[in-house]
């Protein structure tokens, strides 16, 4: 039979087989299976069919738990159905799950496996979602490989149709789930031989029908449930045998044998290792180098892990064995095992003792954890388990590829050791994620993997910042399949795409001896080497690298490519490694080229192919000299004057060594320090604002718009400018409180991402040439010492003292420090000035509660987080447990508040003479209403504080008021007003979240809850959410979103006593500093939905206030407050901010590329919707405008 | 009233014809102009430019953020196709040729030689009956000389002359130097017609905002002066077809248009400002100023006072504003 080969990674792999067997499929998004929904919608949305020539129908549910009931459903209903999903997502489908095994009934959910959030969360690979599904009936198969994720996605299906067990089809996440590989697919025939009608039609008639009812899903008593559960029985036990069969029928279709179990190695072996997933195939490889040295080493490969077939396992095994060493890719806290370790210890002592193993000694069995959330996973990891088998006591529950220097668990192994052969090459590129490096790299793997008998490997490790983000490609060729499972150690071929990356990063560590080293340099072959830090020149040396030069920007420049440079170097990768004669490999490039961006119109090849013809002109070899001649080094990574943990921890984290910290260096808990961000110096601004003190108004509103908190204001007396570094400016404050003083405004410049919001908001000009403002964009560079010095001198200047400032004005809301600062969010982003505001007016009083998302990541993602103290030590106080939950996480934070309040209150009552009466009621009854009344009752606080540690100390009380007063004393500081902030983006509220959010508004707690709407899944690529506009273009709306979008805030407001605000900070800024107040000052829940300018739109984010202006100016986000303590006041509730609509909606509309993209890809159904979504804005508008037209009613609080 | 014409080798029923102008991007309002008596219609123009820039704004917006962080590696779904290119211009020409049964005039602005030729070649297959080249032109390079611009023009008509067989007529400014030389030049190199003149849209200034805005104004009756003192010029001295644009309101501007020697009148301001049954209202009001004077068909005026047939040939040519004056003072 003819296959067709491919290079793709497992999502896909899987989605193009599970696509052909379904008829419905339920998705969610979630890292790292989200691309198998987006594929299954994709294809459907190009109406690609079935095997049965109907085109399957995706459906997009509000949570995972959603589509496990959708799936559910439609299994009832007879359809054959799938899902996707990971982690959490599958946690969430655990109830339905065992309804749906428990029923008996057919269905593959396609598994890319995830780390569960434990004492953090993690987007990584490991098996612990799917051990925690292991009870619910679900059989389990696991693939190792990219070929095996084609391979099983069709074997499951087939073999569920036939067992009636529903199955988990298991790859791991990002190792098996990103990863690029080449493969032979499934040609449709081989598919539609595998797919049995008859027992599809079985299926079907087991479905729901009123045409031939019955009832199914009763709820049964003690006196039969448990039979009923054992009469399943039959079904698990013949299921192996089933699996083992339909294994052979593929195997005779296509020429690859599966078995439930897989042996490798020597016949003979006495050490084997059992283990399941990707590990396996690094096992495979180390096992079969170490079996042709003599060494007596197996390796068996789980495949169906659930039912386990014991009988099978056992005669897979070698009668030789003497040692196992079991390993499991998660953890089991308290287990006396890990999973499979238990299974393999019983499945071995059953045999044994019933005399059917193959062997009549018991062997040693060990087991261990190795590769948690994707760790490395490596050849000399898998030896130092075989070694460890030889001792004769062997290490049991150890832990391999990281160093646990507390308990003492890990098996050390040799960070030398290497199997990869001569005949593979391997490549490591170093870009960034903006310069189009990965793309390339996919496109050259697909070159190579489709265009030449060469297998091809790709790999790509992105860093957690969304704006200046680094991305490493790890890829390999070779004449043999490549099972390499593990990053490249040893490259001979090291290309750096950026040519600042040499001061922060050792990015020749990787380079093998003799490897060829390309750099994209803006300096010529005969200048470059002055400017390569002197540790690189030594390595250049020492390793005999051959050096080459390419200067990719010049390349870029010239051939209208902007900041993408990625055509480019892939050129010069070409021409230099050899794997295609040149002339070839840019033949195939521009052919790539066409394919990839033909659709996008023809400017865009032609740049691209002239990008490609000019590159070969500016490659060019460096001469190496014999020494290293340079004095300079690479940038320390953290100041030296930095705490102990950032030093010892935190930096090794953001210089890409994590790996090698040991577990004692770690929290145990989770628990790390704030504002750790300023200690990640960036520098990954190609151009910074520069202030002109000159014509400033001092408005602030450059502060409250950068996204990062790089541009502060401080009010100072003149006498501290003594001291001032020669460069920095200052003028006299233009503040009426604040005469005589002198005012400046600092940018950091190593923390800034360069996204000129700070500039596109700026309404002052330069008189003479306007094209300059009071602040202007300048190049990073030769501003970077000076800056550094001024912005170190301006954050010792003192802050300005909170009381007494009407902070509801911007100018001077902008005095206050952040406690938000330099998150790794996407340069330009508009949703952190939301978050930056929030802090500089409430900081020092919050907890927030943060639903996963771009804001959790951004927010809480190591090695640094952005959420910092002030002068005092005070800041928000952050956490972030699930996605679903965040509301409800948050209002348990505020119940457990309002009780220590009311705990504290009785205690303090009671010794209230004691104490002092005056100061217990000034605590009890005090105003924290301002600034200024916080203030004083932290005063008070602290008075109180001195007094009880006095009391304490005194011993002069009764001995039985002690613990109350060690009790007050520990929880007085309640007594100072705290703030819970609920936050999260749209996926959370409008959709997964929504019934907790609901709930919680409901409550009537003092919650504030700030919705940062992007109007999509922002943190996982842009997929529909309800906050999405009808007529946008989102994934999962590919055809544009005909619904229109949920009016959130109206929901609120309907309950009556919720403060509900619809803010745009880029549109008036007043509105939005105004519903923080009136929301934080309400004694009630209150809900802020806040527009935020997104990526995933389809702009320059530079753009994006001036988009905010227009979204209002067309009334498509009118902006309104609506404050139930208005109704005490006879005024009405509802404030409508907007005034009457003077923009079309398209005028807003089409300015963005998610609109536009219709009009190019549906033009008429963009032309329809555009309509339907005018009338939307203006129905809306005109029912805001009767509400605000409304005398006051009494819909007002309830209390 | 006989009131028909030829421009372009087309026989047309009469002088009004819609230019190039937003209202006819939409068929509706193309057959609405059939019915209230146009004769022919210029379709709004395809921009090369325009064409490159939504495909290179598509790729950014495609392009922009991806592959950068593991958890979005994209933010879009890919479409099957885009219409990028000049397909939905194309297709609008078609549906125009099969909506109307006047004669469709593609109008085509581009930036290389390629694009004119390429394009000028596409808007022929898709059926339309000529092309008019809107060469919409702005000479700031400081280095480059009036006698380069003139070769440009010609350059672009004899590439697209030799690559289509329709008529093509040049849209011009009145920015040359030498406009009757210009014209003759692009006559003897085989422009069919020549539209006089194209309007540029002239930026405004923000005083109070420090800013460039974009300001359209609609013409009026008196920004027919310029136009018609060429054509008047022009006329009976070049082979081209003449066309006026720019001022026709009124039905006596129609009149004075023809007069001075215009095949066809063109129009789109008026419509835009009072609606295209205007057209009905300028040609029933023609037929009626006709029938006043007792012509007897409107060629029987055509160019009656154009430089070559009017008694005073010299008052074209007077620019000196003392003259005017005492020229309207008499």
């Amino acid at each position: 039979m003819t296959e067709k080969i491919m290079t793709l990674d497992g999502n896909e792999a899987c989605a193009r087989v599970a696509h052909k067997v379904n008829e419905v499929i339920a998705i969610y998004p979630i890292t790292p299976s989200s691309p198998m929904g987006e594929w299954a919608d994709q294809y459907s949305a190009e109406g690609k069919t079935n095997i049965w020539g109907s085109i399957p129908l995706v459906v997009e549910m509000q949570a995972e738990g959603g589509a496990a009931g959708a799936v559910h459903g439609a299994l009832q209903a007879g359809a054959l159905t799938t899902t996707f999903t990971a982690s959490q997502g599958l946690l969430l489908m655990v109830p339905n799950m065992h309804k749906i095994a428990g029923e008996l009934t057919s269905t593959v959910f396609h598994i890319a496996a995830r780390s569960v959030a434990a004492q953090a969360l993690s987007i990584f690979g490991d098996h612990s979602d799917v051990m925690a599904a292991r009870g619910t009936g679900f059989a389990q198969l696991f693939a190792n490989s990219i070929q095996e994720i084609t391979d099983f996605a069709l074997i499951s299906s087939a073999a569920t149709m036939e067992t009636r067990v529903p199955f988990l089809h298991i790859f791991d996440g990002f190792r098996s789930s990103h990863e690029i590989n080449k493969v032979e697919l499934l040609d449709d025939s081989v598919i539609r031989a595998m797919i049995n009608d008859e027992l599809v039609r079985s299926h079907r008639e087991r479905g729901l029908s009123p045409d031939h009812p019955f009832i199914r899903g009763t709820a049964q008593n003690p006196d039969v449930f448990f039979q009923a559960r054992e009469s399943a029985n039959p079904y698990y036990l013949a299921a192996p045998q089933i699996v083992q069969k339909v294994m052979d029928k593929f195997a005779e279709l296509t020429g690859r044998q599966y078995n439930l179990f897989d042996y490798v190695g020597a016949p003979d072996a006495e050490r084997v290792i059992v283990i399941m997933g990707s590990g396996a195939e690094t096992a495979h490889e180390t096992v079969e180098y170490l079996a042709a040295q003599g060494e007596k080493v197996g390796l068996v490969k789980v495949r169906l892990y659930r039912p386990f077939a014991v009988e099978a396992f056992l005669k897979a095994l070698p009668p030789t064995v003497k040692a196992i060493g079991v390993l499991d890719r998660t953890k089991e806290p308290g287990a006396s095992g890990e999973p499979l370790y238990q299974d393999v210890i019983t499945a071995v002592a059953e045999g044994v003792a019933d005399e059917t193993a193959p062997f009549a000694i018991m062997p040693k069995i060990i087991g261990g954890r190795y590769g948690l959330s994707s760790k490395e996973f490596t050849p000399a990891m898998i030896k130092a388990v075989l070694d460890e088998l030889a001792n004769d006591k062997p290490k049991n529950h150890f832990t391999v590829g990281i160093n646990d220097d507390v308990t003492h668990t890990s098996l050390d192994y040799d960070k030398e050791f290497n199997i990869e052969p001569d005949d593979v090459v391997r490549a490591v590129f170093y870009g960034l994620g903006s310069d189009g490096t990965v793309g390339a790299n996919k496109n050259s793997i697909k070159i190579i993997g489709e265009d030449t008998d060469n297998y091809a490997q790709g790999y790509f490790v992105y860093d957690s910042k969304k704006a200046g983000s680094v991305t490493v490609s790890h890829l390999r060729f070779g004449p043999r399949p490549i099972r390499s499972t593990y990053l490249v150690h040893s490259a001979n071929f090291v290309a750096v795409h950026q040519f600042s990356f040499l001061e922060r990063y050792d990015v020749l560590r990787l380079a093998a001896p003799g490897a060829i080293f390309l750099l994209n340099s803006p300096y010529a072959p005969d200048e470059v080497w002055d400017h390569l830090p002197r540790a690189m020149q030594e390595t250049i040396i020492a390793k005999k690298l051959k050096f080459y030069v390419l200067d990719g920007y010049e390349v870029a420049k010239n051939t209208g490519m902007g900041r993408r440079i990625n055509t480019i170097m892939q050129t010069g990768f070409f021409a230099l490694s050899g794997v295609l004669p040149t002339d070839d490999a840019i033949a195939a490039i521009k052919y790539a080229i066409k394919k990839t961006y033909g659709k996008r119109g023809e400017a865009v090849v032609n740049m691209n192919n002239a990008a490609v013809d000019n590159a070969l002109d500016h490659l060019h070899k460096v001469t190496v000299p014999v020494t290293a001649t340079s004095d300079f080094e690479r940038m320390s990574i953290v100041p030296e004057y930095a705490p102990e943990f950032i030093q010892s921890v935190t930096a090794r984290m953001i210089e890409g060594l994590g790996d090698e910290l040991p577990v004692s260096a770690l929290p145990v808990d989770g628990t790390y320090p704030s504002g750790t961000t300023k200690w990640e110096k960036r520098n990954i601004a190609v151009e910074i604002p520069v202030w002109d003190p000159d014509i400033c108004i001092q408005c602030g509103k450059c502060s409250l718009v950068c996204p990062h908190g790089v541009i502060r204001e401080k009010i100072f007396d003149s006498a501290a400018l003594e001291k001032a570094p020669e460069t920095f400016k200052s003028t006299e404050a233009r503040f009426k409180e604040f005469k005589g003083m002198q005012f400046s405004l600092q940018v950091a410049p190593e923390d800034c991402t360069g996204c000129g919001l700070c500039v596109e908001v700026c309404p002052v000009k330069n008189k003479t040439q306007p094209k300059f403002k009071a602040i202007n964009m300048e190049p990073q560079l030769p501003l970077r010492d000076q800056e550094k010095e001024n912005w170190d001198f301006f954050l010792n200047l003192p802050s300005v003292d909170r009381t007494g400032l009407p902070l509801n004005q911007v100018k001077y809301n902008q005095l206050l420090d952040p406690l938000f600062e330099f998150s790794g969010a996407c340069a330009g982003c508009g949703e952190t000035p939301y978050l930056k505001l929030l802090s500089q007016l409430f900081g020092d009083r919050t907890i927030v509660a943060n639903a996963t998302g771009c804001s959790s990541i951004y927010g809480g993602n190591l090695p640094t987080t952005p959420w910092t103290v002030n002068e005092e030590g005070r800041g928000p106080a952050w956490s972030n447990s699930l996605f679903e939950d965040n509301a409800e996480f948050g209002l348990g934070m505020r119940v457990a508040l309002d009780q220590r309040l009311e705990a504290a209150t009785n205690v303090m009552r009671h010794m209230s003479s004691a104490i002092g009466e005056e100061l217990c009621e000034a605590i009890l009854y005090a105003d924290q209403l301002t600034e200024a009344d916080i203030q004083a009752q932290r005063g008070r606080v602290a008075e109180l504080k001195h007094r009880l540690q006095e009391m304490i100390a005194d011993g002069e009380m009764e001995s039985t008021w002690k613990p109350d007063l060690e009790n007050l004393l520990s929880m007085a500081d309640i007594f100072v007003k705290k703030d819970v902030w609920i936050v999260g983006g749209d996926g959370w509220a409008y959709d997964i979240g929504y019934g907790g959010l609901d709930h919680v508004l409901a409550s009537g707690r003092n919650v504030n809850v700030l919705v940062l709407d992007t109007e999509v899944y922002s943190n996982t690529g842009g997929q529909m959410s309800k906050a999405t506009p009808r007529a946008a273009v989102a994934k999962f709306a590919a055809a544009g979103k005909p619904m229109a979008k949920k009016d959130l805030g109206m929901l609120a407001v309907s309950y009556g006593n919720i403060y509900v605000a619809r803010v745009a900070f880029g549109a008036n800024d007043a509105q939005t500093v105004r519903a923080f107040l009136e929301a934080e000052a309400y004694d009630g829940p209150s809900l802020i939905i806040a527009y935020s300018h997104c990526i995933a739109h389809g702009y320059d984010l530079t753009l994006g206030l001036e988009q905010q202006k227009a979204a209002v100016d067309s009334a498509y986000w009118p902006l309104f407050r609506y404050n139930p303590d208005m109704v005490a006041q006879n005024k009405n509730p509802f404030q409508l901010d907007s005034r009457t609509p003077k923009l079309p909606l398209e005028k807003y509309m089409y300015r963005e590329g998610r609109f536009r993209m219709l009009t190019q890809s549906h033009p008429e159904r963009a032309a329809k919707l555009l309509e339907l979504a005018q009338e939307d804005v203006k129905t809306r508008w005109e029912n805001y405008v009767e509400m605000a037209a409304k005398s006051p009613n009494g819909n007002g609080k309830t209390g | 009233m006989d009131l028909s014409t030829t421009y372009l080798g087309l026989k047309l029923k009469n002088p009004l014809v819609p230019s190039s102008s937003p209202l006819t991007r939409s068929l509706d309002s193309l057959r609405r102009m059939e019915d209230a008596g146009a004769s022919a219609v210029v379709l709004y123009s395809l921009f090369e430019e325009q064409i490159t820039l939504e495909s290179e704004m598509l790729n950014h917006y495609l392009t922009q953020g991806i592959e950068s962080f593991p958890e979005a590696l994209s933010y879009f779904p890919e479409a099957e196709e885009y219409h990028t290119g000049p397909e939905g211009y194309l297709e609008h020409i078609q549906r125009a040729k099969k909506a109307l049964d006047i004669p469709v005039i593609g109008s085509l602005n581009g930036v290389s030689t390629g694009g004119w030729v390429n394009y000028a070649r596409k808007i022929q297959e898709a059926g339309a009956d000529a092309l008019e080249l809107n060469v919409y032109y702005l000479p700031t390079d400081m280095n480059l000389s009036s006698a380069e611009v003139e070769q440009i023009y010609l350059d672009i008509l004899k590439d697209v002359k030799a690559a289509v067989t329709i008529p093509v007529t040049m849209k011009l400014s009145p920015y040359f130097s030498a406009m009757a030389n210009m014209a003759k030049r692009l006559s003897d190199a085989g422009a069919n017609g020549l539209v006089l003149f194209n309007r540029f849209y002239q930026p405004d200034l923000d005083p109070q905002n420090l800013e460039i805005v974009p300001h359209l104004v609609l013409s009026n009756s008196n920004e027919l002066r310029l136009p018609l003192r060429w054509i008047a010029i022009l006329y009976g001295r070049v082979a081209a077809d003449l066309a006026l644009t720019t001022g026709i309101h009124q039905v006596e501007d129609v009149v004075k248009a023809v007069m001075a020697g215009a095949s066809i009148t063109m129009i789109a301001s008026e419509l835009l400002q009072n609606g295209i049954e205007r057209v009905g209202d300028l040609l029933t009001g023609l037929e009626q100023w006709l029938t006043e004077y007792e012509y007897e068909s409107l060629e029987q005026m055509k160019g009656s006072l154009s430089q070559i047939n009017c008694a005073e040939p010299a008052a074209f040519e007077r620019a000196n504003y003392m003259r005017v004056l005492s020229s309207y003072s008499r």
